[in-house]
């Protein structure tokens, strides 16, 4: 019961912020439109300052929250004090927790799974927001494109074959590889004469998927008992188990890809005139979209490899910055960023406290919260203002 | 001034910026140019230069090929046969880049796949100076377009609340901010009102006559007429004629290559040249 109110209410509060912060950016600018228009351009930098600061702020809390709360209670102020022990070096602030059990617990266990919640977040978001720039199309997500349909198949296949090379890396790696292998399919097959269009990738997504999908149904059919449950439990998603070494290994990748994301922002705020006018502004297109779409797939594969498949993220995230300050991708996709990481650590929390002595899978619960979520959305900025849709 | 530019001074690497094209020289130029799509030729052998300083308008019936030149003119696509040269530059291989600080293309139907303001989208006109020494004209170049297409009211409008014609003057407004030398506008009055059909092909003179190449795809002769230096008339992806429009707009050649009979005049006061369908009486078919 505590669990269940522990595991609710850090939920509630980002959320709250982030709503928020929404709220008064919008009331800021109609204001300054009333008073006079060329004093907007402040308004727009005070709810953009109010945003960040509001996601660091919920950032630093959900991290800190997330490591304090589980099964074994280890207070707020010991995780803060030990986590600025360990971070501020040699100038010696803070302390370790005196209970050396708490101390292990936190840096061997809960640490990599906060950081790893973190990372995995901030990916699927900035993927989800880049995703959508390239498309030109607001409801797209990395799925489309195969990452986690090739991702899967890559799992599942290692998991029935018994495939054990790398350990506890065969896995992650063969997810990471097969994922990258389906983009790469998926961009390669709808390339024609130098270019690529929207609808044509998106088509040939779905025909790759729909070959992904059934090789994921072949390995579950022949698959033991064991391996099918593996598989299953692998695609609902979940940041258990997770290890510095893991951590340490999506890093490079997502840092690329969240770097490479904030590089393309610009280019992407032109490329929503459409392919012809971004061109006749000095965009090469089709470089832009082979550039983002290999972002997407480096860092997207690296997160699901060793997540697996966790869903609405990238897609619910970008929206939900876009409502607070516009859709300009010079902040949406850092914004977007942080509001991933934030989301994905708190779904992680209610993940691991909401039943006691239960693990629940973060992709189901993502999904779950994030699905009427979305379509409140939908509901809300269509009848407000024309929608973006 | 963004990071990008004080980057790109510091390190001291510059773009080469393209000198604006004397006024009376060539600013565009397309030789031999062709496009066939599927065995037929959309366009044909197709000369044209366009001069600094000069307003050309392109006009013909449906289908002969008036977008399809634009286009190829623009380098969305790949021409068939012949080259087009903008600045020097071929537009075949050039990078995107230093064709957009050349010219700016006005589409016939502008989209935007986000909720972006007016101010958002104008001031995406200035992106290809990002990182230049001319970024910093970005704000008075942005306001002149502004005043210029009548939109100084509608900065702060989300794109997609704006009617069409409102639309069409922000993006109108996106391509003046833009500042190059060569201007190519696809029916750029298709989407407004009488005011602003005036309104825009006045600010499109003017850019004329302060030394930029206009060339704009029209329906409308009427407006050819009383605006550009010269009009050049498509028939069948072939240019069939060019020259000044009392000229060129005389009734049997307008009436071949429109199939219906026009009649061309010369209006009682002034002497400019009118231009219209010959009808008898409200509603009556001609024969």
């Amino acid at each position: 019961m505590t669990a269940l109110e522990t595991g609710t209410h850090p939920k509630s509060a980002p959320a709250a912020t982030e709503n928020a912060a929404g709220t008064s950016a919008g009331k800021a600018t109609e204001k300054a439109t009333e008073k006079a228009r060329e004093k907007a351009a402040p308004a727009g930098l005070t709810a953009r300052v109010a945003l960040f600061t509001a996601l660091g702020t919920a950032l630093v809390l959900v991290g800190l929250g997330s490591a304090a709360l589980g099964q074994y209670g280890i207070g707020f102020g010991d995780v803060a004090d030990s986590v600025l022990h360990r971070l501020s070096g040699p100038l010696g602030l803070g302390h370790p927790i005196g209970d050396p059990f708490a101390e292990s617990t936190l840096w061997q266990i809960r640490m990599p799974r906060v950081v790893m919640s973190l990372l995995v977040g901030a990916v699927l978001a900035t993927a989800g927001a880049l995703m959508q720039g390239v498309f030109g199309n607001p409801l797209a997500e990395p799925g489309v494109v195969g990452v986690s349909a090739g991702a899967a198949l890559g799992a599942a296949f290692v998991i029935v074959a018994g495939i054990d090379v790398l350990g506890g890396f065969t896995v992650p790696a063969a997810a990471f590889l097969a994922g990258l292998v389906a983009v790469l399919l998926v961009y390669l097959l709808s390339r024609a004469g130098g270019r690529t269009e929207v609808v044509t990738l998106v088509l040939t997504g779905i025909a790759v998927n729909a070959v992904a999908g059934a090789g994921l149904a072949f390995c579950m059919f022949f698959g033991s008992q064991t391996a099918r449950d593996q598989i299953v439990f692998w695609q609902l998603g979940s940041l258990n188990g997770s290890r510095w070494a893991y951590a340490g290994s999506v890093a490079p990748f997502a840092v690329i890809g969240l770097l490479g994301a904030c590089l393309l922002a610009r280019r992407l705020d032109l490329l929503s005139l459409g392919d012809r006018s971004a061109r006749h502004l000095g965009v090469n297109v089709e470089r832009l979209r082979v550039t983002a779409i290999v972002l997407i797939a480096v860092m997207v594969a690296a997160a699901v490899a060793f997540s697996g498949i966790i869903g609405f993220i990238g897609l619910v995230v970008p929206h939900l910055v876009r409502m607070a300050v516009g859709p300009g991708h010079r902040v949406l996709i850092p914004a977007s960023m942080l509001g991933g990481a934030v989301l994905l650590a708190t779904a992680d929390v209610v993940a691991r406290t909401a039943i006691a002595y239960a693990d629940l899978p973060i992709g189901m619960l993502t999904a779950l919260v994030g699905g009427p979520f979305f379509f409140w959305l939908l509901r809300t900025t269509r009848a407000r203002a024309g929608g973006w849709l | 001034m963004s990071a990008r530019t004080a980057l790109g001074r510091l390190t001291g690497r510059r773009a080469a910026l393209p000198r604006p094209p004397e006024p009376g020289t060539v600013a565009l130029s397309a030789r031999g140019l062709g496009l066939r799509v599927g065995g037929t030729w959309l366009l044909k052998d197709v000369d044209l230069d366009l001069a600094a300083g000069s307003l050309l308008a392109v006009v013909g019936p449906n289908g002969a090929g008036k977008s399809t030149l634009l286009s190829l003119l623009a380098g969305d696509q790949p021409a068939t046969t012949g080259t087009v040269h903008v600045g020097g530059l071929g537009v075949a291989t050039a990078h995107p880049a230093d064709l957009a600080r050349r010219r700016a293309v006005l589409p016939q139907r502008a989209t935007l796949s986000f909720p972006f303001t007016v101010a958002d989208v104008v001031a995406m006109g200035r992106a290809p100076w990002a990182g230049t020494d001319v970024e910093d004209d970005d704000e008075d170049a942005i306001a002149h377009a502004l005043t210029a297409a009548g939109m100084t009211g509608f900065t702060h409008r989300r794109y997609p609340t704006l009617s069409g014609g409102e639309q069409a003057r922000a993006s109108f407004a996106r391509v003046l901010a833009q500042g190059a030398s060569v201007l190519l506008l696809d029916e750029p009055t298709a989407a407004l009102d009488l005011r602003h059909q005036e309104q825009l092909m006045r600010t499109a003179r003017d850019c004329a006559d302060r030394g930029q190449a206009v060339l704009a795809v029209l329906h409308d002769l009427q407006l050819a007429a009383a605006y550009a230096d010269e009009i050049a008339v498509l028939h069948a992806g072939r240019l069939v004629e060019r020259g000044e429009p009392g000229t060129v707009l005389t009734e049997p050649l307008l009436e071949e290559v429109y199939r219906l009979p026009i009649e061309v005049y010369r209006h009682p006061v002034t002497g400019a040249v009118m231009v219209g369908p010959r009808r008898h009486g409200k509603g009556t078919p001609t024969p």
